[in-house]
């Protein structure tokens, strides 16, 4: 982000990208950004399929190369210092990669052999990760049988086998079942306070809002936003929010009605989304006006809302 | 919650040692291999064991019996080196089809390698490093048991060993290319029938090639599997021709050189979007 000039003195920052371009062909699916991502922080990029996303983390992890721009990871050219860069980050990639014939701990260790560690360093190190990512029970078994959260642990806790400085993670939890996701988020959130620094794409806002310090909505290859979670919501959205449902297609026809009722409406195929600084009070007016809604609630504005505000879409479809 | 590890975040890199990166993804044919290599050596000894016995053996004392030799050996003699070579291409190409195809699509093994330090010519190498290590493995136990077989070797058989490797080579290389150029893998049944098979049946290994009318001749002349057939019965034997070796050799190591060139391109193009 082109926030403030750096400072000289300031510690460099572990990713900095100005410019950055990703093409495939004509389509252009990073377009111009510009970001730095400091030592220790969980950044987060949140933006629907197809925002970017990924091809902006796969050049940060030296897998995809650089249409045009700057990149720096670790202070070092992905162009020329794939190699070095990758021995010092770990990746999550979005699909699992898991050799599925071979056991939970093979897994562990052949990866930490592309990094040439000592064997009994990846081995203390797998223990460890094992029970880090509660799989420690199933060390021995083979990886094909296991659940999608266990797949997703595990390519987690691989990604950790060469200890690295920055962790990035594209779409940690995607198709996970709440109980599994918010596993992985204390695991996640337990690293962070070991000073690992990550950054992690997702769709969910509510995992940008459990994980990230700072994050950029991402929407057609550009950056819409950026800022602390709190400071999105409060710069695009209300406080609060009231959610109306009424019998399916009158929700235009009733949209009128609430006019001047909240700072702003939003008119989705099942709801009405009235944002107000004051929901209960909102709530109230409605009812005064003499509308029935199905269902009605209150809630406290999230990264969703702010999304919608700047996209005029809902993150997931 | 569970701490981690004492260790300080990030400083991993400061243990890792200095291999060759294209060596490291041996370490993960080798894991693998684990899983199979009781199949595989079984197979190893079982295949030479029959085909010397059936072929050698068998259909050798027939065809001895009518014409005495074959290129004056006895036929057992004759077509113990050839089989070594056509053991080489048929281990070489298996290694390089399927295999391949799983690491690029079905395994996703080389993007997961990719996320390492390892390039995408390390992944090239590190795979046709493991197939030189299958070859020396395979071809090893087939020159112990021709001998068992009393196949007379003359004092350059050893040279047979780096001879199969050699023409297994050049035979992964451009396939290696080949199976990552490939969506699906139809391509490699088509390979296996309409190449290796007329390949194995036509490069001298069951009978000599003067045997073929004018015209067969001349193409079995230009087939990588009759130059590694011919180079290895030759070493076998002790008949070497200077000319006719060295020429095996070029043949082979220019399939090597250009398979491994191909391979860069289709494994680049393939595996960095």
């Amino acid at each position: 982000m082109t926030s403030e000039p750096r400072r000289d003195d300031a510690p460099a920052p572990l990713v900095y990208a100005r410019g950055l371009v990703k093409r495939f062909g004509d389509f252009v699916a990073v377009d111009h950004v510009d970001f730095e991502i400091e030592r220790g922080e969980s950044f987060g990029f949140l933006g629907p399929n197809g925002a970017g996303k990924t091809s902006t983390m796969r050049m940060i992890s030296c897998m995809s190369p650089v249409s045009e721009g700057t990149l720096r990871v670790l202070g070092m050219d992905p162009a020329t210092d794939g190699t070095k860069i990758r021995s010092r980050i770990g990746l999550v990639p979005q699909e699992d990669t898991l050799d599925l014939e071979l056991t939970v701990l093979d897994n562990l260790m052949i990866y930490g052999r592309y990094f040439d560690l000592p064997k009994q360093v990846i081995r203390e190190r797998a223990m460890q990760l094992l029970e880090f990512t509660q799989l420690t029970d199933r060390a021995k078994d083979k990886v094909e049988p296991l659940s999608g959260g266990m797949k997703r642990r595990l390519t987690i806790a691989r990604s950790l086998v060469s200890n690295p400085e920055l962790l990035i993670l594209d779409e940690p939890t995607t198709g996970l079942d709440p109980q599994a996701r918010h596993l992985l988020w204390d695991r996640l959130y337990g690293l962070k306070q070991q000073g690992v620094t990550q950054v992690i794409t997702t769709h969910y806002m509510e995992e940008a809002e459990q994980l990230c310090d700072r994050l950029v909505v991402m929407d057609h290859g550009t950056f819409a936003a950026h800022g602390t979670p709190r400071q999105l919501i409060d710069r695009y959205s209300t406080k609060e929010v009231v959610e109306l449902r009424f019998l399916s297609g009158e929700h235009e026809r009733v949209a009128k009605d609430l006019d001047g009722l909240a700072d702003r409406i939003e008119i989705l195929p099942d709801r009405l989304l009235l944002y107000t600084a004051d929901g209960d009070e909102t709530l109230a007016e409605v009812h005064r006006r003499g509308l029935v809604p199905e269902s009605a609630l209150v809630r406290r504005s999230t990264l969703e809302d702010v999304f919608l505000r700047l996209t005029g879409r809902t993150l997931v479809d | 919650m569970t701490e981690l590890s004492p260790e300080t975040p990030g400083m991993g890199h400061l243990q890792q040692g200095r291999m060759p990166l294209w060596l490291r993804p041996v370490g993960y044919y080798a894991y693998s291999y684990k899983r199979t290599w009781r199949a595989s050596i079984t197979t190893s000894f079982l295949y030479p064991v029959l085909y010397l016995a059936a072929m050698g053996v068998g259909l050798g004392s027939l065809i001895n019996h009518h014409v005495h030799n074959v290129d004056h050996v006895t036929y057992l003699d004759f077509i113990a080196p050839g089989l070594l070579a056509a053991t080489a291409m048929q281990i070489a190409s298996n290694e390089s089809m399927y295999p391949v195809m799983a690491a690029i699509k079905w395994l996703k093994t080389y993007f997961a390698m990719l996320a390492s330090p390892l390039r995408v010519d390390d992944l090239l190498l590190g795979h046709l490093t493991w197939v030189v290590i299958r070859l020396t493995m395979v071809s090893s136990i087939y020159l112990l048991i021709m001998a068992l077989f009393g196949v007379v070797l003359s004092p350059f058989a050893v040279l047979a060993l780096p001879a199969a490797i050699l023409t297994g080579l050049a035979f992964a290389a451009p396939i290696s290319a080949f199976a990552a150029s490939q969506e699906n893998d139809t391509g490699f049944a088509t390979l296996q029938r309409l190449i290796l098979v007329p390949m194995f049946l036509f490069s001298g290994v069951f009978f000599p090639v003067s045997q073929l009318p004018e015209w067969m001749r001349v193409v079995a002349y230009c087939l990588p599997l009759y130059h590694g057939v011919d180079l290895c019965r030759t070493l076998v034997l002790g008949q070497l021709r200077w000319g006719g070796d060295v020429f095996d050799v070029v043949y082979l190591v220019v399939l090597v050189v250009v398979g491994y060139l191909l391979g860069r391109m289709t494994y680049h193009r393939r595996l960095i979007v």
